[in-house]
């Protein structure tokens, strides 16, 4: 495809390189969109009411839509989307979603490691929702 | 109701399979903003070397939230659903999801672990790809804990 940038190549590559940012803004219809697609109801997603009386601020993104929306960075930055071969992360605070109005999550991603041996580098992931991390240990192990 | 901690190390059997669909693996990245050509294009897809469409890094997460609902849904394991935190999830994939493949999910309860009033529950799905002579392929692993509120946290 001559719309694709060419593949990073790890020779190039150095622990600490940030590879790309970007911001994901989430609002309400996009959590009903995400509800619908992965087949998460937990009203806590989309009912005001049934998240207050459970002790939450409000609406909360779905931790897995915040996962998912984080790792497209790194897609996009590694040419193909199959090359994530691991990814994981803790969810360690949520991202409340106002209505009306919308949240946005702050995505950085900065070479963590590099396996030259095992053909991956590792991608560290800053997840952040006003200036705190909403993920932690955000790490995506791609094969380059 | 606490939880059933005698579900520590139980594995079920495998799923009936779940049927990738080019239109749901769209959505799907849609919904996730991954707009990489080989989610949506089916000529970039296999111009990448795919034999179709392939599946955003966490789709997975779709197949084993199913297999799990045998746990969170089975009332004799405890797990109260209106006390549950997502702690944690991790995705390996052993070869990516593409679309027309028929996952089998085997669900693993990894463990069950109290802590500070929370049970930690740890499950792990295996999903591969079901053959036409009914032999399977590993696809993905899938692990995720629970964290649950105990009835006085």
């Amino acid at each position: 495809m001559s719309t694709q940038a060419p593949r990073p190549q790890i020779a190039d590559l150095a622990v600490g390189d940030v590879v790309g940012s970007r911001e994901v803004v989430v609002d309400r219809a996009r959590l009903v969109r995400y509800a619908g697609v992965s087949g998460d109801f937990n009203p806590i997603h989309w009912n005001e009411r049934f998240a207050t009386e459970v002790g939450l601020p409000g609406v909360i993104a779905h931790g897995m839509f915040t996962m998912g929306a984080a790792v497209a960075l790194v897609e996009d930055w590694a040419g193909d989307p199959g090359a994530v071969v691991d990814y994981q992360t803790r969810f360690s605070r949520p991202v409340p979603v106002p209505d009306p109005g919308s949240a946005t999550v702050a995505v950085e991603a900065t070479i963590g490691a590099i396996d030259a041996e095992a053909g991956t580098v590792r991608v560290d992931l800053a997840v952040t929702f006003e200036g705190q991390r909403v993920l932690m240990k955000a790490q995506a192990v791609v094969r380059l | 109701m606490p939880i059933n901690a005698d579900y520590s190390g139980r594995e079920y059997p495998a799923t009936a399979p779940y049927s990738v669909g080019r239109e749901k693996l769209r959505e799907f990245a849609s919904a996730v903003g991954s707009t990489h050509p080989v989610h949506h294009d089916i000529v970039a897809a296999r111009g990448s070397g795919y034999p179709d469409l392939v599946a955003a890094p966490t789709f997975a997460v779709v197949v084993a939230q199913r297999a799990e609902s045998q746990l969170i849904e089975d009332e004799a394991a405890g797990i109260d659903f209106t006390r549950v935190v997502h702690a944690d999830e991790r995705f390996t994939h052993h070869r990516p999801i593409v679309a027309g493949d028929e996952l089998v999910t085997v669900l693993h309860v990894d463990s069950i672990v109290e802590r500070r009033g929370l049970s930690m529950v740890t499950t792990r799905c295996e999903i591969a790809a079901l053959a036409a002579d009914g032999s399977t392929e590993p696809v993905s692993t899938v692990v995720s804990t629970l964290a649950v509120r105990g009835d006085d946290a």
